[in-house]
Parts: structure tokens; sequence; C-alpha cells
């Protein structure tokens, strides 16, 4: 089978972005454009002379990826080549969350037919693990490392699609690599839908996280059954639709004991305490989205 | 050829600076405009707004973007769709851009912008000097500057030729000094259109970002090709000097109007002593030549119209009769005391047999004003190099000793 993305890049076994891109291309198809910010996806999809796009893309700089997507549109507009042809900007959390928060809100606010996907696995991959505004409670990173005095990143996961509600945006979506149905069906939503709209990618990385290369899936699916990540829908500021986790709950240490990144957790003294605090964390989640 | 202004007074208007160059860019026909506010490129994005907003650009979408990092960003994404694109910024806006300046000329994206050049913070100043652009000479922007309005106008036109001619595909900033062309109103000829329909050619790039040919752009170059993207680059500004010198030729047969090609020359045919410059002092120099050549006096001026392909053969042939040449910057490298235009100029004849003495005077920062009588200073020193050799290689010209 061929797909839109192929294999053969550079990604790691087990490797989130890969995943995510492919699920992203199989609900595109052949008629979309996709800006890329530096990151994990750009460096192990292009190394200068061979490409695993089958679809035109293109990368500039690691903070501009909306600003330039929302170039493409209005190119595409002027020169009479926008009816069809789906713009797509897809990068990291940090390309997302942090540096390059400015050009999303900027190009979100102009309401440029665009959309938008995170592919957020919570930590700079690419550089080797530091953390991010996405880096969750507690997450050992080489930047906000557990030690004597610390238990690691000290705040909790930024609430970007909330931001991106603010502005106003059509359609959000969260959505996770272990569901990838639900994912493909809500990027061809966030892309049938005029104006700009949002998909957050819940990617688990076998690298930073800790993990067998076997188990992405299954950490996904363990995060949304956990209610750490929350799947839903939001059109036009309200929510529309959630993915309900029923019977399939889940304690937070079944997700957490998985992962080399909250090992302190369960090796230092006080980790209970903390496994608490992000229990609550999950617990509010449950409430807050009506998940049961 | 002279600087030749085949001006029909019939045809001419009195219009702000930065009207001209807005008027300019609409018949250029862009396809995407995207700017950032910020003083004074104000009124040139503000003209185009209006333009836009009576619908006379077609086939146009002005992007009002949250910063000039954004404002050159989605030209990125416009150009590499195949939209002939511009901006306009200055100073701090220019400083911002920084990392996309170097992005966009590496991707061979012909974007237009215009800088209206302001000194840069600290101390924050928005008067005119050339530290912005001139900050940016290693980015792989072809960088012209104008003297007045009707350069300033009709570079606007040249620029897109050149930046878009398939053998340079670089970036180009034309660049005119703000407030003193930005802001001040001259009778000029506004570009028409059918003229400039047959002066520029439609963009037509050969690759862009196509959904039936699905391409690749930005991908990363490792140790065994990056160079070798580098090298190109410069082959390009190499390929970018005659076609300078044929956009401005060709300009003048379709317009009438020509200001000189890489370089400009003024009185220099006997000249002992040569001025070199860029931007809106070359016309009180001019001036003050005019007065010393009364005198008896024979100085002359080599206007630099191209900074970036520096022109180093044009400016040698210029030069090399002179007995001393002064290369004037409203530019410093800080721990070096030195304006580009001098640094260059000196190193360019390093190596040759041209044996000049060139010494170098920096003026008119954070736009202080430029009389006739700091240009006359200048040119007595000129005067002394001559008869003892050099005293100061390089300094402040109009520095006010009694404030430090």
């Amino acid at each position: 089978m061929s797909f839109l993305f192929e294999a053969g890049h550079r990604g790691c076994a087990g490797c989130c972005d890969a995943m995510v891109a492919k699920f992203v291309l199989m609900a595109a198809g052949e008629d979309c454009i996709i800006i890329s910010p530096t990151g994990c996806l750009e460096v192990m999809t292009t190394p200068y002379p061979e490409s695993s796009w089958g679809v035109p893309w293109i990368h500039s700089l690691f903070e501009n990826a909306a600003s330039v997507a929302s170039g493409v549109e209005a190119g595409l507009k002027a020169l009479g080549k926008f009816e069809k042809t789906k713009v797509i900007a897809m990068g990291g959390d940090g390309a997302t969350l942090d540096i390059g928060i400015r050009g999303i809100s900027g190009a979100f606010e102009r309401g440029h037919d665009i959309t938008y996907v995170c592919i957020d696995n919570e930590a700079y991959m690419n550089t080797g693990v530091q953390r991010s505004g996405a880096t969750p409670f507690d997450a050992s990173t080489t930047t906000s490392p557990a030690g004597s005095e610390s238990f690691g990143n000290q705040r909790p996961k930024k609430d970007m699609p909330a931001i991106l509600a603010a502005h106003g945006a059509p359609y959000i979506a969260t959505c996770s690599l272990g569901y990838p149905k639900d994912l493909i069906k809500k990027v061809k939503k966030a892309l049938d839908v005029e104006g700009p709209t949002y998909i957050h990618a819940h990617a688990p990385c076998t690298t930073g996280w800790g993990f067998d290369t076997s188990k992405t899936v299954e950490i996904a699916k363990l995060a949304v059954q956990t209610g750490l990540w929350p799947l839903y829908e939001m059109e036009d500021g309200e929510i529309t639709s959630v993915k309900k986790i029923g019977k399939q709950k889940k304690p937070v240490e079944d997700y957490l004991r998985m992962q080399r990144r909250f090992k302190h957790l369960f090796t230092k003294e006080g980790g209970d305490e903390e496994l608490k605090k992000i229990q609550v964390l999950a617990d509010k989640n449950i409430v807050k989205f009506g998940l049961e | 050829m002279a600087v030749i202004r085949d001006l029909n007074k019939d045809k001419m208007d009195v219009v702000e600076g930065s009207y001209a160059v807005a008027h300019s860019v609409k018949v250029c026909k862009p396809n995407v405009i995207s700017a950032y506010p910020i003083t004074p490129q104000t009124h040139i994005v503000e003209d185009l707004s209006q333009f836009m907003a009576d619908g006379e650009i077609p086939n146009c979408e002005y992007i009002n973007v949250e910063s000039e990092f954004s404002a050159l960003s989605a030209l990125v994404g416009s150009s590499a769709v195949g939209a002939r694109c511009y901006s306009a910024t200055t100073s701090q806006g220019l400083e911002l851009m920084h990392e996309i300046l170097f992005n966009v000329s590496g991707m061979r994206l012909p974007i237009v912008m215009t800088i209206a050049n302001r000194a840069v913070s600290a101390p924050i100043n928005i008067w005119n000097d050339q530290q912005d652009s001139i900050s940016q000479r290693d980015t792989g922007w072809i960088q012209l500057y104008a003297e007045d309005l009707q350069e300033a106008s009709d570079m606007t036109a040249q620029a897109f030729k050149i930046a878009e001619d398939k053998d340079v595909m670089l970036p180009a900033m034309a660049c005119m000094d703000g407030f003193i062309l930005s802001h001040v109103y001259e009778p000029m000829v506004l570009l028409e259109q059918d003229l400039v329909d047959e002066y520029l050619p439609t963009y037509a790039p050969e690759y862009t970002l196509d959904t039936k040919n699905p391409l690749t752009f930005g991908a990363f170059a490792d140790p065994e090709i990056y160079t070798e993207f580098r090298y190109l680059q410069q082959k390009a500004m190499d390929n970018a000097l005659p076609k300078i010198e044929e956009a401005a030729n060709d300009f003048h047969k379709v317009f009438g109007r020509y200001y000189g090609g890489l370089v400009d020359e003024y009185e220099t045919e006997d000249a002992e002593i040569i001025l070199m410059a860029m931007g809106s002092v070359v016309g009180t120099i001019k001036d003050t030549i005019d007065g010393l050549r009364a005198k008896g006096v024979k100085v002359g001026l080599l206007k630099v119209r191209s900074f970036r392909p520096f022109p180093v053969e044009a400016i040698h042939n210029a030069i090399k009769n002179a007995k001393v040449v002064v290369a004037i910057d409203k530019n410093i490298s800080l721990g070096l005391n030195e304006g580009a235009l001098f640094t260059e100029t000196k190193a360019s004849l390093y190596n040759t047999n041209i044996d000049m003495p060139v010494i170098g005077r920096m003026i008119g920062h954070g736009g202080r004003d430029i009389p006739v009588s700091t240009i006359e200073k200048i040119v007595d020193e000129a005067a002394n190099v001559m008869k003892s050799g050099i005293s100061v290689e390089s300094q402040y010209a109009d520095l006010k000793e009694e404030l430090l």
C-alpha cells in the first residue's frame, strides 16, 4: 500500500510523529500543502535530497509555521488556486505552544482558512528531551530533571485548545494516535470547516518518554483511559462531543508506571503524594469534560 | 551614462515618497502584500491598504500580520506557491526579521521589500540612518539604495525585475532613507501602468508548491551538501551584478530615466577627491560639489546604488584615477569604528594595483542633520590626506565633543 507519507524516513522505531503525519495525510488526501516547523518531523522526513512527502511540503523556521501557512493560503487565493487545496500546518508542541504561539495567534485571529495540527509529545524531543509548555506535571526531562529536591516539571500543561477557542476558532479537537479512526475523522472535519481549525494530537515519544518501541499506541490509549488526555471537539467555543472513558477508566499509575520520565514517582520518597496530585488532575478532567 | 531624467512636466505629480513607492508596488501587480506597521514605513502600507480597500490591486491579498516576523514568514509561503510578494519595514522591524531574511534568500524566494531606513535601538530613535539594513548585509538579500523620491519609486520596479530574474532568484531590499525620502513631497512622475507592464515580466517561477507536482521545500542539508547551497547563493549574487545594470538600462529604454546601474558618478572624471555615499545624502554631496567646483576644488562623487552585491569592479573603475577616496557611512561597526562602505571599499583595494588612500567618515546617525558644511569639512580633510597622508583613518564627522 502506498501512502502520501512514505516509509523509509529516519524516525525512531515506534515514532509518534510518523504515525500522526500518516494519519493526517490519510484524512487530507493528495490535494493539500503541508507546512512543518523545525522539529523531529521535519528533520527525519527531509534529509536532502530525500523526502517522505508525497504532497507539496515546506519548512521555513521553528516559530513561523502558522505564518507561512497564512501566506500559502493568501498566495493560493490571490492566484485563484485555493478552491480545493487544503493548507495544513503540522508541527510539535514546542513549535506550537511555545516559540510559535505568536504566529498561531495571529493566523487564527486573522481567520485564515488553514488547519493547524499540533503533534504533542510533551517536550523538545529533537534537541534531546527538554521541557516545553506542553510537558506534564512531574515529568522528568533534561531541563526539568527529577533530583533530590525536585519531582521534575513543576507546572501542568498549557491549555492550547482553550487559547485557540478564545480566538474564536470554529473547530478545535483533541485526539490521540491511540485512536486513529477518531483522529482521521476529526482531521477531515477540521479540513472541511471554513476558517482556522486546530487539531491537538497526543503522541507518546518512545525515546523521550522512555518506553519500549512497541508500546506507543498502548501508552497513548492509557493517557486517554486515565483521563489525563481527554478527547473532545469544540465548535465555536462550545464542547460538542467527548470520548467517554466509561468502564475503561484506569488509575494514573497504570499510565505513569510504564514511562521512564515518571520513574522517580515510584522510587523516590514522597512519590505517593505526587501520584495523588496527578490523579487529581485526571479526576478534574473527568468532571470538567464529563468523561464518565 | 550620467543621470538622465527625461521628465515630462505634464506627467508630474507632487506626492509623498511613501505614496510614490506604494504606487510603484501597485503597478508592479503584487499577489501578496504582508506588512506590520512601524515608523517611518507606515505611510507606505497605509497607502497600499487604501489601494486594496478601493479595489485598485486586482488578484492581490493583503495580510495584516501581528509582527514583522510573521510579515516576512507569510511571504515565504506566498512566494513558494508562486505569488509576487512585497513587504516594507525598517529598523526594529527589520532586526526582528533577521532570522527569516536568511531563510528567504536560502530558499531563493525573490521577495521585494522596501526599507525606510531608520536607526536602531538603544537608545530608541525613529530617525534616519542606515544601520538597520547594513546590519543585514550577510543575509543574502540584494540591497539597493535610492537617492531621491523618483529613484526610490523607480527602484521598486527594478528590484522586482532583478530579484525575479531566473539567473538571480534572490530577495531584494529597496532602501530609502526614512523621513528624508519617505515623508518628503517632491514633484515626480508616478510609474505608468502600461510602461510597467512592458518593463516587468509576469512572475513565473520554475518551482512552486503545487499539488499536481509535489515538491519538498526547505529540506535540511547535512555537511555533505550545505556548502554547495551557500556557494550557489553567492553565485546568484554574482549573476545579479550585470542584471542590476541591465535593469537600469532597460528602465531607461522604457521610461527614459537613469540613475546609474551598480554605481553612478558625478564630476568624477578629473576628480582628485572622490566621496562615496549611499542614499539621500548623495543630493547634499552633489550640492556641496557644485559649490566647491566653482572654487576650483577637484572633487567628485561615487554614488553606490548596489551595496549587495558589492560592485567591486565598478567602484575600482570609478576611483582608480583619484588621489584620495572618502567613504561616507550612515552606519558603524561597533568595535571596528568603521562604516561598512568604508571597510568594504578599503578591503576591496587590498591585493590590487590601485594604491589609493581611503578614509571613512560616519555621519548623520539617528537622523542628525547633514549640512553642506559637514561635507565641506570632510573634503578639507581629504585634501589634507593628499598633502600629508592619513592622520585619522575613520571617525565620526559630526560628533558633538561638548556632549561627551
